[in-house]
């Protein structure tokens, strides 16, 4: 407390989240010093809260501080339909667009030998499970390399279920002009063509 | 398809300004260049090829000496070399920025817009001729599969994107294969990757060799006519299908099923050579001296080179050609003038001229650029107390 040692380790923390770096951390610590009451106090209070509870959900992997998350939890939503998603950020991403009103399923990373990450190390027996009941099976992986060959591997696992498995569309993006796309994009986009 | 080409000595696509950094031996260098062709001369030592492999960061890739990070930064730390250039184009200036970061990482800025490095091919069409390639016609395919790969990637920018993804699964695969688990519901995913992207790879250089090919008709040059083909690796079906016309869906889809089927068939070869033994990542260029009607390996050192550089010219024909191109690439030419006798570097700097290509060219005389005349701009390096000296010295 002598030399304002606390701080600099708030700081020092702070700086280590992704999106700050060192200057921009020493300007949020002002900036919660300064309304200490209004956004300091209510931050330690949450951050405690989230430190404590943070969990898991049992069902489907996103995160909240019950055993069964909110998404899971909510009776308004279709349990015929679950969209597979890598991580919970893509979870979140989905549901900021809020045209879902399904269920999710978190596989917690991909497929990669190379990272050292298989199929027991992600969620895929428990979807296996679930997807029984399902109507459809939705695969939002993210369209890399071990995107798609986890999306290739999971319905290859569920395909005995008899449960349709669809993916998320590739092509020219909501408001895009052809002529900034990659041929790559161009390429999917045509083969994804759909009748007017 | 043909296009007008642009008047004579300006080129529509080129480096308009660059600003050199705290790279290799630049403390600090600017050059404003008008598209004419760019003659740097000065002693060995100077600083002319660090220039030309700065310009060659602006294309995807580890640039012209294949240099690692760590080499490129003038204090040897890896980081804080920065290389900002603008180029012209013919749909209008395009703003490029790549920052040496800490751990090796480089950034890359379009626009003033965070990029990856496969978004570089999308600028401008780069091509290169160093002497390392000197032994290209003797060494191992790689290098020739390199040179391919640049070809193909001048024509089509996504070439980089399929070969990282192909490379990638297929590391991915040889791995799975070596460590475990033995999982043929993974090993399918990955096969299905590799077929794809693989595909994808195989059309975009037989494309690119078929356009080579093309530019080699009716050409007007003092430089050996080649006769070049993509040989081997390939694997069962991949090529056909890599001839499969645009629209030919069911060619190419037939094309990527026999190849997945042979990836599975040799896991078991793979897995004990370590590496996948089939696929594009085998595939070789030959070519033919076509005067003498005689393999490029066999040749002598004088016609390898006269090859490689009539090469270079039929790519940069084919892409001024090139409606969706729409220009000549940027040329970078190491020390390629002081191996040609006067009368083909004449030839050289007229078949530059007539493209309408900024050419970067080095050489340690000035003499060797005297047949250029004012087609070019000149400049005359030297190594002082601070790094490289640049001054420009035009005719």
């Amino acid at each position: 407390m002598d030399d304002g040692g606390e701080i600099q380790r708030l700081i020092a923390l702070m700086a280590k989240l992704p999106g700050l770096g060192p200057r921009s951390a020493r300007r949020a610590v002002l900036a919660l010093v300064r309304r200490r009451e209004a956004l300091l106090a209510p931050l330690a209070e949450a951050m405690a809260t989230v430190a404590e509870r943070a969990r898991l959900c049992a069902r489907c992997g996103n995160l909240d501080t019950t055993e069964i998350c909110a998404i899971c939890r909510d009776p308004e939503r279709d349990d015929g339909l679950i969209c597979v998603v890598e991580e919970v950020g893509d979870l979140w991403a989905m549901e900021r667009a809020g045209a879902f009103r399904g269920r999710y399923h978190v596989l917690g990373g991909v497929l990669s030998a190379l990272d050292g990450v298989g199929p027991d190390d992600l969620r895929i027996p428990a979807l296996a499970e679930r997807a029984a009941t399902a109507r459809e099976v939705i695969l939002a992986l993210n369209a890399t390399v071990d995107g798609v060959t986890t999306a290739h591997y999971v319905a290859d696992s569920l395909a005995a279920l008899g449960v349709p498995v669809t993916s998320l569309a590739q092509g020219v993006p909501v408001g895009g002009e052809l002529d900034y796309l990659d041929d790559g994009t161009i390429g999917a986009a045509l083969r994804a063509r759909r009748a007017l | 398809m043909s296009e007008p080409l642009p008047p004579n000595g300006r080129a529509t696509l080129f480096v308009s300004r660059l600003a050199v950094s705290q790279f290799r031996s630049h403390a600090q260098t600017r050059l404003a260049l008008d598209g004419r062709p760019v003659a740097l001369h000065g002693p060995n030592g100077s600083g002319k090829t660090n220039l030309l492999e700065a310009v060659s960061l602006l294309s995807p890739g580890r640039g012209l000496r294949r240099a690692k990070a760590e080499e490129l930064a003038r204090s040897g730390v890896g980081a804080g070399w920065r290389v900002r250039a603008e180029v012209a184009t013919p749909r209008g200036a395009r703003a490029v920025a790549l920052t040496g970061e800490p751990e090796g990482r480089r950034r890359v800025e379009i626009d003033d817009k965070a990029e990856t490095q496969t978004a570089l091919g999308e600028v401008a069409p780069m091509l290169w001729l160093t002497p390392a390639m000197d032994r290209l016609w003797i060494e191992g395919p790689e290098g020739r599969r390199r040179w391919l790969d640049r070809a193909a990637l001048s024509f089509f920018p996504g070439h980089a994107e399929a070969s990282l993804a192909y490379e990638r699964a297929m590391r991915e695969r040889n791995r799975l294969l070596r460590d475990g688990p033995n999982d043929p519901r993974w090993l399918d995913a990955l096969e299905a990757r590799m077929a794809e992207h693989g595909l994808a790879v195989a059309r975009a250089r037989d494309a690119a060799a078929a356009r080579l090919r093309g530019a080699f008709e009716n050409a007007k040059t003092l430089f050996p006519l080649a006769e070049i083909a993509i040989v081997g690796g390939m694997g069962s079906g991949l090529e056909k299908g890599a001839r499969a016309a645009p629209g030919d869906g069911a060619q190419a889809s037939g094309a990527m099923d026999d190849f997945r089927a042979a990836l599975a068939r040799s896991r078991r070869e793979d897995a004990a050579a370590g590496r996948a033994l089939t696929g594009p990542h085998r595939a070789d260029l030959s070519a033919v001296f076509a005067p003498k009607g005689v393999d490029a390996r066999l040749c002598s050192t004088g016609e390898q080179k006269a090859l490689l550089i009539s090469l270079t010219l039929a790519n940069a024909r084919a892409l001024a050609a090139d409606a969706t191109a729409g220009a000549a690439p940027i040329l970078l030419l190491d020390e390629v003038a002081a191996h040609l006798d006067p009368d083909r570097r004449a030839a050289l700097y007229d078949e530059i001229d007539a493209l309408g290509a900024q050419a970067w060219m080095t050489a340690a005389e000035p003499g060797l650029f005297d047949a250029l005349g004012g087609r070019a701009q000149r400049f005359a390096m030297s190594d002082g107390p601070d790094g490289s000296v640049l001054e420009p010295c035009d005719a």
